[in-house]
C-alpha cells in the first residue's frame, strides 16, 4: 500500500505472528510430505490452499497446484464442467492469496497460469483488477496484470487508454498509470492506428497533458518521468542516422609507415602513421546498432579488390550492439594514391537495439595517400618520449583552407532527404516546451524543472545544429547546470558530468573554438607520433568526456588537469596514440577499460590519479572480469602468465594492459604504483620502454 | 379547534429537562442530556420533527411557512386558572418567516406527486465531510440513523449562466479545463503552504503578521488572481460578505480563519473513501438530521410527545423562578430546566409590565437581536442546471450578478436520487443574506432569472400544460417555487434558554457551537457526549468500518 506509515509491531502481534508461524510450519511440513509423495486427493489439494491463504509467498505450494491441476486434467473421468470447477478452485485461491498479499509474485503467476489454460471470465478479472487498483492504484503487479488480460481478451487500446486516464484523473501521482499510458501509445504508434498514425499529431497532446499535471505539482515525479519519456519521442529518430565518420568525406588522408617524417604539405590533421599496415575507418552513429557488416557497408577501392572488411563493434560490453563501429583497411606497400568510397546501408541489416531499421543509405569517399617506406631515415631512439610539458605545446595556426576534420551530419552524402521536413514539429515541439518551463522557473525556483529546460535546449541545440551551425543555448544550459550544482549537492556529479558535456558540445562546434584547443607539440622528435597537432582539454574541470564525434582524428590528447573519474566513451578514438590523463579523479584500473580498444596507444600519462586509494572499486562490477563468462577464454590462454603470483594479485592490470602496445606509461602518484606493481606492470607489457620517466632495458 | 384530538395524559409529570421544538439544537440537547442520564421531556407542537429545520412535504411547506409568519393571538387568556403557588406566562409565537411568496406553475403535476417531496426549509445546507456535524454524527452514533451521499462538484456562477468549476483539490486542479498552467501552479501551491503551516514544516510556517491581517490581503501578498481569490473566498472559505468593500463588511476574515476553513475543506476532501469531494447530503433531506438525535435521544430514555403544544409557562409567584409548563391537554409538568425553540415568545400579561426582578430575569424579552435576515428560495425544475450531473453547489460571490450585490449567494441542486422530489425532478436550495426582504429577494430572482425560465403565471382557466422540460434558451423551466425571508435570531441564555435560530451559514458548525455552549450553561458539570468507545459502534454491520458515515455510491 502506498502512503501508509509503518506501525512499530505491538507485543501482541509478536505473540500473534508465533503462532502464526507455528501453525505454518505444522501445514507446511504436512504439505511437503504430501508434495514429495505426489498425493493430489482433495485433503492434500485442501491443505495447499490453506496454506497459501496464510502465506502466498510459498512457491512450492503454487507448483504442487499446477501439478495437482495437470494430474487432474489428465484423469479420464475429467469433463469440461469439472475442468471448469478445478480451475474455478484455482482463480478463488489465488484470490484469497492477494487478498492476503496483492503483491505476491507466485499468485499472480499463478492467476495468469491458469488464464493460460483458456479459462475463465475476462470480465471477472477486469472486475478483480479494479478491485485491487481502487485499493491501491499504483500496484504495479495489478498494472502489469492488467495488461496480460487486456492483451488476451483484445480489449482495444482505446478503452485502456480510457481507463488510464481516468486513473491518473483520480490521481496523477501514480507512475504505474503513465507507463501504462506510454506502452499503450507506442502500441498504438506503432500499429498506426486510427487517430495515432503520426507522432507529430499524438505528442503535442500529450505535451499539454504533462503540463498540467507537472505546473499542478512540480513536487511530484511521476509526471516528470512521463514528460522525459515525450522529450524521448520526440528527439529520438526511430531510425538509426549515421553522424560521423572517419576518415572524413572528401579528405585527403596522409599516411607514413614506421618511421617516416612528414615531409609533404599534407595537413597534419589527416596524417597519420601505420605500424600495421592498415588504418582505421570509423562509423559513429547516433545510437548503438547491429549489423554492420560488408554487406551493409561496402566499400570501393584500388587496393582492396574483393570488398570484404572486418567490422567491429567498439562496446565495451562485448554486445553486439555498438554506436561506433571500425573496420581495419589494409594498404598495399608500395606508394599508393588512391580514392577510397564507402556506402553505408545501401542494403538492409542495419538495425537500432530499438528494431529500427537504418533507412538513410549514405556514402563518403576520401583519398588516400601512402608514403614509400624510406628504409634509411628508420631510426628509432629509446630515449624519447613524450612530455607533457607546457612549454612543449605551441599555439597552432592553421593555414586558411585546411581542413579540419569536424565530421557532421551535412557533410554526408545523405541521398533521402525527407527527414528535414519531418524533423520540422520536433524543433517546433521542443521550442514549445521550452517555452513552456521558461514560465514554469520564472514562477519558482524548482530543480526539475531546471534540468528539463536545460536536456531541452541541449536536445533543442542538437537538432537545430545542423542549420543552425552553432550551439544558441549553451551559456545558458551551463548557467542551469551551475546553479543545479549548488541546489542539489546530492546529484552534484551528474550535474557536473552534464555539465562537462555541454562544455565539450561547445568547443567542438565551431572551427575556430576548436583551434583554439589544438596545440603544436614542438618536441617533435619523436617517431611515436606523425601528427604533431594535440588536442590539449586540459585544466577544464571536466568530469567526464563527450562529443567524441567531432574527435575521431585526434591523435594526440591532452585530459589532464581535470576531475575526470570516468573515461566511457573514449574507445570510439580509434587513431588516439597519446593520452595524457594525469591528475584526474581516476579510482581503478578498471576504469581505464575503454583503453583497451585503442590499439594504437603508445604513450599514456596516467599519474598522479586516485588508483588504489579506495579500497572498494565501484567501476569493477561493470569491467569484464575473470569471474565473468566473456572474457574466460581469453585469459585461459595466458595462463602460464597468470599462474605468476604476482600478476593473480594484479588481475584487473593484466586484464587491462596485456594487449596495449604502450611504449611509455606514467603511473607515478597512485596509490596503487608501488615497486611491486610497477614490476609487474613490466612483465605485462614487453614492449614498455619507459615507466615513470625510467627508461627500461 | 372543536375537534381537537384528546391528549394523553404525560406521566411522570416532573422532569430534569423539558425541551420545546424538536429543531437541530433542541434535538442534540435532548440527546446530549438523555445521554447524561437526565430524565428529558421533548415537546414538538408540529406532527413532525425537526421543526424549522425539518423537510417537508411540498403541500405541508407554505402552511408551516405562513404559520409562522404571523404573530397569532394567544390562545385565550390563561389567568382564568390561576394557579396559587404559580403565576402563568402565556406562550406564544414570534413570527420568523416573511415576505413569503409561493408560486406554482404546474400544479397537476406537483400535486401529484406532493408526498414525494422533502424539502429543507433551512436550505441550502450541507456538511463538510470532516466538519463538527459530522464528527458529532459519528461520536453519538447517530450516523447509524442517516445516509449520505456525496456532493458531485462546487461551481462559481456568474449573471450570464456560466458555471465555472471550482478547483478545489489537487486532482481537480490538474483536471480543470478553465485554469492556465500558471494559475494552477499558484493555486497548488498556496494549498500547499496552508497544508504545510497546520502539518507544522517550518520552512512554510505563515507568520503571526499574516495570520492576523485580513485574509484578502494575504491572498493578494500571495499574488494569486482575482478569479482565484474568488474561488478562495467564497467557494472554498465560504464567506458572505463582500471582503473587497470593507464598507460592507466590518470584520473581514482574518488569515488565520481563512486558512482554517480551506483546511476543514481539505480534511474533507477525501476522508471518506465514497465521497468523491468535500461535501456530503444526508438522503431524504436535512431534516433526517434533527430526526436522527431525537432517536438517539429517545434510545437513553428521553420521553417524546408530538402534536403537542404549550400554552404557558410555569412561574414561581415570589421568586419569578421558573417552575414548568402547562400543555394544551391542560396538564402541568414540571421541571428544573427549560430549553425553548427561538420562536416562542413569553407574552406578559396585559396592561402589567414586568416587576424588576422578573425583567432581569428574562432578558430575553426585550427584542434585542436584529442580526439582519437571510432570504431562502426553494426552486423546483424537471431539468438539471448542468447535464450530465445530479447534486451540486453554485456560489455567486459578490458583484457577481451585479454591482450592489453584496453578499455572496449559494444555490445548491439536489436531484432525486437523494429522495428528495420525485425521480426526473430536481429541487434547488438559493439562499443570501440581505437587511431587508426586498434587498435579500432581488438577489434570489436575479439568480433565478439567470439559470431558469420563469413561465408567466398560470392562467386558471387554461390548464398550462405540454410546457417543455427546458425552453430553447436551454434553461430549465420553473415549476414551483418559494421565497421566503428568514429572521436570524440568536439563542439566549438565562434559567428559560432558548436554542439558536437557523443560521445563514452552509454548514452546521456554527449552530453546533452555540447548542454545545449552550448545554455547558445549563448543565456546567456534565460532559457534552462523553466518548464511549464501545457503544458508537455496536452498529456497523456492513464492514464501512469504525466512524464512518454511510455513503451510498
Amino acid at each position: 500500500m502506498h502512503g501508509r506509515p509503518r506501525k512499530a509491531p505491538k507485543p501482541e502481534d509478536e505473540a500473534a505472528s508465533t503462532a502464526k508461524a507455528q501453525k505454518l510450519r505444522a501445514l507446511q511440513s504436512q504439505f511437503f510430505s504430501f508434495h514429495h509423495d505426489k498425493i493430489y486427493t482433495k485433503e492434500a489439494v485442501e491443505l495447499s490452499a490453506k496454506l497459501l491463504e496464510i502465506n502466498p509467498e510459498s512457491y512450492t505450494a503454487w507448483n504442487y497446484r499446477k501439478l495437482a491441476v495437470e494430474h487432474y486434467l489428465s484423469q479420464p473421468e475429467c469433463n469440461p464442467d469439472s475442468v471448469k470447477s478445478v480451475l474455478d478452485d484455482e482463480l478463488r485461491v489465488v484470490e484469497s492469496a492477494l487478498r492476503q498479499n496483492f503483491k505476491s509474485y507466485g499468485a499472480w503467476h499463478h492467476r495468469k497460469w491458469v488464464l493460460s489454460k483458456g479459462h475463465s471470465s475476462i470480465n471477472h478479472e477486469l472486475r478483480l483488477l479494479d478491485k485491487f487498483q481502487k485499493a491501491d492504484s499504483r500496484n504495479f503487479h495489478a498494472w502489469n496484470y492488467r495488461r496480460f488480460v487486456a492483451h488476451l481478451m483484445n480489449r482495444s487500446e482505446h478503452d485502456e487508454l480510457k481507463y488510464t486516464e481516468d486513473m491518473i484523473y483520480t490521481n496523477f501521482s501514480n507512475y504505474s498509470a503513465w507507463h501504462n499510458r506510454s506502452v499503450l501509445l507506442s502500441a498504438l504508434l506503432e500499429k498506426k492506428a486510427e487517430g495515432f498514425l503520426l507522432k507529430e499529431n499524438v505528442l503535442p497532446e500529450e505535451y499539454e497533458f504533462i503540463h498540467q499535471a507537472i505546473f499542478t505539482d512540480p513536487d511530484d515525479q511521476s509526471g516528470w518521468f512521463y514528460n522525459l519519456w515525450l522529450l524521448d519521442q520526440t528527439v529520438t529518430t526511430d531510425s538509426p542516422l549515421l553522424v560521423s565518420t572517419w576518415p572524413t568525406h572528401g579528405s585527403d588522408v596522409l599516411i607514413l609507415r614506421d618511421g617516416c617524417q612528414n615531409g609533404s604539405s599534407f595537413s597534419p590533421f589527416t596524417t597519420l602513421h601505420s605500424e600495421s599496415g592498415s588504418f582505421p575507418i570509423v562509423l559513429y552513429f547516433n545510437q548503438p546498432v547491429e549489423g554492420v557488416n560488408s554487406s551493409t557497408v561496402t566499400i570501393e577501392c584500388g587496393f582492396n579488390k574483393n570488398g570484404y572488411l572486418l567490422w567491429e563493434p567498439l562496446s565495451v560490453s562485448n554486445s553486439q550492439a555498438a554506436q561506433v563501429w571500425v573496420a581495419h583497411l589494409k594498404f598495399p606497400t608500395s606508394e599508393l594514391d588512391s580514392s577510397v568510397e564507402v556506402s553505408v546501408g545501401h542494403s538492409k541489416g542495419i538495425i537500432s537495439t530499438r528494431g529500427f531499421q537504418y533507412c538513410h543509405p549514405s556514402s563518403f569517399s576520401f583519398n588516400v595517400h601512402v608514403q614509400p617506406v624510406e628504409k634509411d631515415s628508420f631510426q628509432v631512439s629509446v630515449a624519447e618520449s613524450i612530455l607533457w610539458r607546457e612549454e612543449n605545446f605551441k599555439v597552432y595556426s592553421a593555414q586558411s583552407e585546411e581542413s579540419i576534420p569536424i565530421a557532421t551530419f551535412d557533410q554526408l552524402c545523405i541521398k533521402d532527404g525527407h527527414d528535414s521536413t519531418a524533423s520540422n514539429w520536433r524543433t517546433e515541439a521542443l521550442a514549445k516546451e521550452v517555452e513552456c518551463f521558461r514560465e514554469l522557473l520564472s514562477l519558482m525556483d524548482c530543480k526539475i524543472g531546471k534540468l528539463t529546460l536545460a536536456r531541452l535546449l541541449t536536445a533543442y541545440d542538437a537538432m537545430s545544429f545542423p542549420f543552425a551551425n552553432k550551439l544558441v543555448h549553451s551559456e545558458e544550459v551551463l548557467k542551469l547546470y551551475n546553479d543545479l550544482m549548488k541546489l542539489d549537492p546530492t546529484h552534484h556529479r551528474y550535474y557536473k558530468d552534464e555539465h562537462s558535456l555541454v562544455v565539450l558540445q561547445k568547443m567542438t562546434s565551431s572551427k575556430e573554438s576548436l583551434l583554439q584547443h589544438c596545440f603544436q607539440y614542438k618536441d617533435s622528435v619523436s617517431s611515436v607520433i606523425a601528427n604533431p597537432i594535440c588536442l590539449r582539454l586540459n585544466n577544464l574541470s571536466l568530469s567526464r568526456i563527450g562529443a567524441f564525434e567531432k574527435l575521431l582524428w585526434v591523435q594526440m590528447l591532452d585530459l589532464s588537469h581535470n576531475e575526470l573519474q570516468s573515461i566511457e566513451g573514449l574507445e570510439a578514438m580509434q587513431l588516439l596514440s597519446c593520452l595524457g590523463l594525469g591528475h584526474n579523479k581516476l579510482r581503478s584500473i578498471t576504469a581505464l577499460e575503454p583503453l583497451r580498444k585503442l590499439k594504437s596507444l603508445r604513450v599514456l600519462d596516467i599519474s598522479y590519479n586516485q588508483i588504489g586509494d579506495h579500497s572498494i572499486d565501484t567501476t569493477r562490477y561493470l569491467c569484464s572480469s575473470p569471474l565473468s563468462h566473456s572474457v574466460g577464454s581469453e585469459l585461459n590462454t595466458d595462463e602460464t602468465v597468470i599462474s605468476d603470483a604476482a600478476l593473480v594479485n594484479y588481475w584487473e592490470a593484466f586484464y587491462m594492459f596485456k594487449d596495449l602496445k604502450l611504449n611509455q606509461l606514467d603511473i607515478v602518484g597512485n596509490t596503487i604504483a608501488d615497486e611491486k606493481f610497477k614490476s609487474a606492470l613490466v612483465k605485462i607489457m614487453p614492449t614498455l620502454k619507459r615507466l615513470d620517466d625510467e627508461l627500461l632495458n | 379547534m372543536d375537534d381537537i384530538p384528546p391528549y394523553p395524559p404525560i406521566d411522570p409529570t416532573t422532569f430534569d429537562l423539558i425541551v420545546i421544538g424538536t429543531g437541530l439544537p433542541e434535538s442534540i440537547i435532548a440527546a446530549a442530556a438523555s445521554t447524561a442520564s437526565k430524565s428529558v421531556l421533548h415537546l414538538d407542537p408540529n406532527p413532525f420533527y425537526g421543526s424549522h429545520f425539518s423537510s417537508l412535504p411540498l403541500a405541508d411547506l407554505p402552511s408551516f411557512l405562513s404559520s409562522h409568519s404571523t404573530s397569532p393571538s394567544p390562545p385565550g387568556s390563561a389567568s382564568s386558572d390561576e394557579h396559587h403557588d404559580f403565576s402563568l406566562l402565556d406562550l406564544s409565537t414570534r413570527p420568523l418567516y416573511s415576505s413569503i411568496d409561493i408560486s406554482s406553475f404546474s400544479p397537476d403535476l406537483l400535486d401529484q406527486y406532493s408526498r414525494k417531496f422533502n424539502l429543507d426549509v433551512a436550505g441550502p445546507r450541507v456538511f463538510f465531510c470532516a466538519d463538527k456535524s459530522i464528527e458529532l454524527i459519528l461520536n453519538t452514533g447517530a450516523n447509524q440513523y442517516m445516509e449520505f451521499k456525496s456532493i458531485d462538484a462546487t461551481f462559481v456562477g456568474d449573471n450570464k449562466g456560466n458555471l465555472l468549476n471550482v478547483p478545489d483539490s489537487r486532482a481537480a486542479i490538474f483536471k480543470d479545463k478553465s485554469l492556465g498552467l500558471m494559475e494552477k501552479n499558484l493555486l497548488m501551491r498556496f494549498f500547499k503552504l496552508v497544508q504545510g503551516h497546520f502539518a507544522g514544516e517550518q520552512d512554510v510556517k505563515i507568520s503571526d503578521e499574516d495570520l492576523q491581517s485580513p485574509f484578502v490581503d494575504f491572498l493578494n501578498k500571495m499574488g494569486l488572481p482575482p478569479k482565484i481569490k474568488s474561488f478562495i473566498l467564497y467557494a472554498i472559505a465560504m464567506e458572505d460578505y463582500d471582503q473587497e468593500d470593507t464598507g460592507v463588511c466590518g470584520d473581514l476574515l482574518k488569515t488565520k480563519d481563512g486558512i482554517n476553513q480551506l483546511a476543514l475543506y481539505n480534511a474533507s476532501i477525501g476522508r471518506f473513501q465514497n465521497a468523491s469531494g468535500a461535501l456530503l447530503y444526508p438522503i431524504y433531506g436535512q431534516g433526517e438530521l434533527s430526526q436522527a438525535f431525537c432517536r438517539r435521544a429517545a434510545v437513553k430514555g428521553c420521553t417524546y410527545v408530538l402534536r403537542m403544544p404549550v400554552t404557558a409557562l410555569l412561574v414561581d409567584k415570589d421568586t419569578g423562578c421558573y417552575k414548568g409548563v402547562r400543555l394544551t391537554s391542560g396538564q402541568d409538568i414540571f421541571s428544573q430546566k427549560l430549553i425553548l425553540d427561538p420562536t416562542f415568545k413569553v407574552t406578559l400579561p396585559s396592561g402589567s409590565s414586568p416587576s424588576p426582578p422578573l425583567q432581569a430575569k428574562f432578558p430575553f424579552f426585550s427584542p434585542k437581536d436584529d442580526r439582519g435576515k437571510i432570504v431562502r428560495g426553494i426552486c423546483i425544475t424537471k431539468a438539471s442546471l448542468k447535464p450530465d450531473m445530479s447534486n451540486f453547489l453554485v456560489v455567486y460571490p459578490p458583484r457577481s450578478m451585479f454591482p450592489e450585490q453584496v453578499t455572496s449567494i449559494r444555490l445548491l441542486q439536489i436531484a432525486s436520487n437523494l429522495a428528495v422530489c420525485p425521480p426526473g425532478m430536481f429541487v434547488l436550495y438559493i439562499s443570501a443574506l440581505c437587511n431587508d426582504d426586498d434587498q435579500g429577494k432581488k438577489l434570489i430572482h436575479a439568480v433565478m432569472n439567470t439559470l431558469l425560465t420563469v413561465p408567466p403565471p398560470i392562467n386558471s382557466e387554461s390548464n398550462a400544460s405540454a410546457q417543455s422540460e427546458t425552453t430553447e434558451s436551454g434553461k430549465p423551466t420553473l415549476l414551483w417555487s418559494a421565497l421566503y425571508s428568514q429572521e436570524l435570531t440568536l439563542g439566549q441564555v438565562d434559567f428559560i434558554c432558548s436554542t439558536p435560530m437557523p443560521d445563514g451559514k452552509l454548514n452546521y458548525d456554527d449552530l453546533i457551537d452555540a447548542t454545545v455552549k449552550l448545554f455547558k450553561e445549563i448543565y456546567p458539570e456534565d460532559e457534552f457526549f462523553p466518548q464511549t468507545s464501545s457503544e458508537n459502534h455496536e452498529h456497523d454491520g456492513d464492514g464501512d468500518g469504525d466512524g464512518d458515515v454511510s455513503l451510498e455510491t
